[in-house]
């Protein structure tokens, strides 16, 4: 088990009266992985910015190692930062721009006793040529120091930025999507990369990204945000096989999301048909999301299926084909190994595992259905508009 | 495609070999001939005779570039960091005395600092005439208390004989400003300000604000964060606001024919003289031109190495 190190409690941000965060409630283990995921304005840079300082949030503290921290600024925080677009120094090679957090004189240490006579200390040109060094082999990037900026690619800035950050050992790295301007080659090399440093550094990274598959694939945790708000937390395996609402469950992954009635414990019904199901402890007759994932769908003979269906379009993605299937008007991504062509009817088999329930929220009926900008789709947008009941504790964590 | 676009660049071209290239290689051979024609070193060797007036151009010029950079550059830094409202009209004001005519400003500078003029009459009326009067009293029995004291000694001990001034005027009815060299530096400093600030706002309004919060992030303070990452990165504006200031200033005939009243003699006025004036020389003025110009190229080169980088904004 490891030990809380950062805590966000009731954090809300405002810019010009438009509130960008609105009551966020998270807590961030020591070395941990844990990923910031949401669409671009959702707040996950804000929330980054407000870790590292840049932004004081309107409302609301943050906390680290148990210590308010809200009016500290960024110099004196043990976090770093990997920016956006690197924020690479220009004017400096790579050894100095890697060198340049550790050519600064420190506060001497143990002398942390706010008030007291705090003496700068140098560190020795013998031990930061030891630590940049140590450190470009890290990343992979020995025999670079001597380079310009200018003349690095940008998977090596990208090196150079990661390099900058962690030559000053802090406690955290914050990492505002650092891979956002590499090419999806380079990408998945440098989330393995990433992945190994973390875990060889030993130190906490909270990662920002609107790519869910790189969240799937680097963090211990992921946070799902919208519109400044988190919508859930979990490790990526509970994200994706329980989301907790529509908007989760489209964002991570595909998912067919169908309007389902709750009969009882364990039986769910949708398209007038009752479905078994592993869920419960829902109010008789309640009305809830289903989510099927594509992948979960077996098609089978026409006559064997629980529910049939006629294919409209067909689209080969190299594993698998993407297939969508008319179901009564309402449309499924069914992904499948096996061709079925356009006008084909088939059948289909839910097993019980392969359907999720979740609570309504106001994201229901927003997604989930594959006939894009189709009437339908309109019809049911404007449903939603009037059953938001329930946000649910969105601000909780899944315990783990 | 090659062609057609060299097609447009043949009126400047003409204009440049026509009214720059012709000229210096005019000034140039004059500078080598003498009225007659001949070829002659003479115009160079004569050189020696107007090194006051060379030193006494290259030092105002540097004072009044060193005092432009100075106010110059924090208000480049705080237009660059204030909202586009200060930005315009912060520019406004920047511009607004170059919309003026140059000989009308410098003019209005005469009357401001004469003897009975505007700013002298304040100083008289708030008593600060009477203070410097007092100041130079006190600084004039102080020096001939050194004189007769420690400097005795001090020279009774080196056989030297140092002697501090104790003449300063106590009975001013003014305090002279017009015809000083402060007067030539003010001047100066006045009318090529505007050069200094904008290339040096230009650059710093364009500084990616994300270099300032990584260097923060890394531990830099404020001042920090200035002498490592904001001043370094404006140097290219920094060094062709420099240039913009000094190569203008060092030249320069009108400001310290009018504000210097001759007692001040610069290059340009020297110039001056020889070409259109009493000691009518145009070969040792083309000599002395030459010679400046070659001094100024060195002066911008040596700077430019100090400016390293590839990005050099001024390169001559």
């Amino acid at each position: 088990m490891s030990k809380e190190l950062i805590r966000l409690v009731n954090c809300s941000m405002a810019f010009d009266d438009e509130l960008v965060l609105d009551n966020i409630n998270l807590y961030i283990n020591d070395s941990e992985f844990l990923t910031l995921l949401g669409p671009s304005g959702c707040g996950k840079t804000t929330t980054l910015r407000i870790i590292g300082g840049f932004t004081t949030p309107t409302a609301g503290e943050v906390l680290f190692d148990g210590v308010r921290i809200n009016d500290v600024p960024p110099h004196l925080r043990q976090v770093n930062t990997v920016f956006q677009r690197y924020a690479l120094f220009p004017h400096l090679n790579v050894f100095e721009n890697v060198a340049f957090g550790l050519r600064i004189p420190k506060a001497e240490e143990g002398g942390d006793a706010e008030g007291k006579k705090k003496k700068k200390v140098k560190i020795p040109e013998r031990e930061i040529k030891e630590r940049v060094m140590e450190m470009l082999e890290v990343v992979s990037l020995k025999g670079f120091e001597h380079r310009h900026i200018t003349e690095l690619s940008g998977g090596q800035q990208q090196r150079v930025a990661i390099a900058r950050a962690l030559v000053n050992r802090p406690k955290v790295l914050l990492l505002d999507e650092p891979l956002g301007a590499l090419d999806l080659r380079l990408r998945k090399d440098m989330q393995n990369e990433l992945k190994r440093i973390q875990q060889q550094m030993g130190i906490t990274f909270i990662y920002v990204t609107h790519d869910q598959e790189e969240a799937l694939a680097m963090s211990d945790t992921i946070v799902v945000m919208d519109q400044g708000k988190i919508q859930q937390i979990g490790r990526p395996e509970d994200i994706y096989n329980e989301p907790k609402n529509a908007f989760v469950a489209d964002f991570i992954g595909e998912s067919n999301i169908l309007d389902g009635i709750m009969h009882e414990d364990y039986v769910v019904e949708f398209f007038n048909r009752k479905f078994k199901c592993l869920d419960k402890g829902f109010a008789p007759m309640a009305p809830v999301d289903v989510v099927i994932r594509p992948e979960d769908i077996d098609i089978v003979p026409e006559a064997e299926g629980q529910l049939k269906g006629t294919v409209t379009s067909v689209t080969f993605k190299g594993v698998h084909y993407d297939t969508i299937v008319d179901f009564k008007g309402f449309k499924w991504l069914i992904q499948t190994t096996d061709f079925h062509p356009v006008g084909e009817t088939i059948g289909i088999i839910l097993n019980p595992d392969d359907i999720h329930i979740m609570h309504k929220s106001q994201y229901s009926g927003m997604f989930g259905d594959y006939s894009s900008y189709s009437e339908e789709y309109d019809e049911m947008d404007d449903v939603t508009l009037l059953d938001e009941e329930d946000e649910d504790e969105e601000d909780e964590r899944h315990e783990e | 495609m090659k062609n057609k676009r060299a097609f447009f660049v043949i009126p400047y071209v003409g204009w440049m070999t026509l009214f720059v290239v012709a000229p210096i290689i005019i000034v140039a051979v004059y500078a080598f001939t003498t009225a007659g024609g001949e070829f002659t070193l003479d115009n160079f060797s004569r050189m020696g005779t107007y090194a006051s007036v060379f030193l006494r151009s290259f030092e105002l010029a540097i004072i009044a570039t060193l005092i432009c950079l100075l106010i110059g550059y924090p208000l480049a830094y705080v237009m660059a960091k204030e909202g586009p409202r200060f930005q315009r009209i912060a520019m406004v004001l920047i511009m607004l005395p170059m919309w003026m005519n140059f000989l009308l400003r410098t003019y209005a500078w005469m009357s401001l600092l004469e003897n009975n003029g505007l700013i002298n009459q304040a100083f008289s009326a708030l008593g600060i005439v009477d203070l410097s009067n007092a100041i130079n009293g006190g600084l004039n029995s102080f020096c001939a208390w050194l004189n007769s004291g420690l400097l005795e000694w001090v020279n009774g001990l080196l056989g030297s004989d140092f002697v501090l001034n104790t003449a300063r005027p106590t009975d001013q009815t003014f305090i002279r400003m017009l015809f000083t060299q402060g007067a030539v530096v003010l001047g100066m400093v006045y009318n090529y300000l505007p050069f200094m600030v904008l290339p040096i706002y230009s650059v710093l309004v364009k500084m990616d604000n994300s270099l300032v919060e990584a260097a923060r992030d890394l531990g830099a303070n404020t001042s920090c964060v200035f002498r490592r990452v904001i001043f370094p990165l404006s140097l290219p504006g920094v060094l062709s606001g420099v240039t913009m200031v000094f190569v203008p200033a060092v030249s320069t005939f009108a400001i310290s024919k009018m504000l210097g009243g001759g007692t001040q003699l610069m290059l340009g006025d020297l110039i001056e003289m020889l070409f259109m004036g009493s000691a009518y020389n145009p070969n040792l003025g083309a000599a002395i031109s030459i010679v400046m110009m070659l001094i100024v190229v060195i002066c911008m080169w040596v700077m430019n190495r100090f400016g390293e980088g590839e990005e050099q904004a001024v390169i001559l």
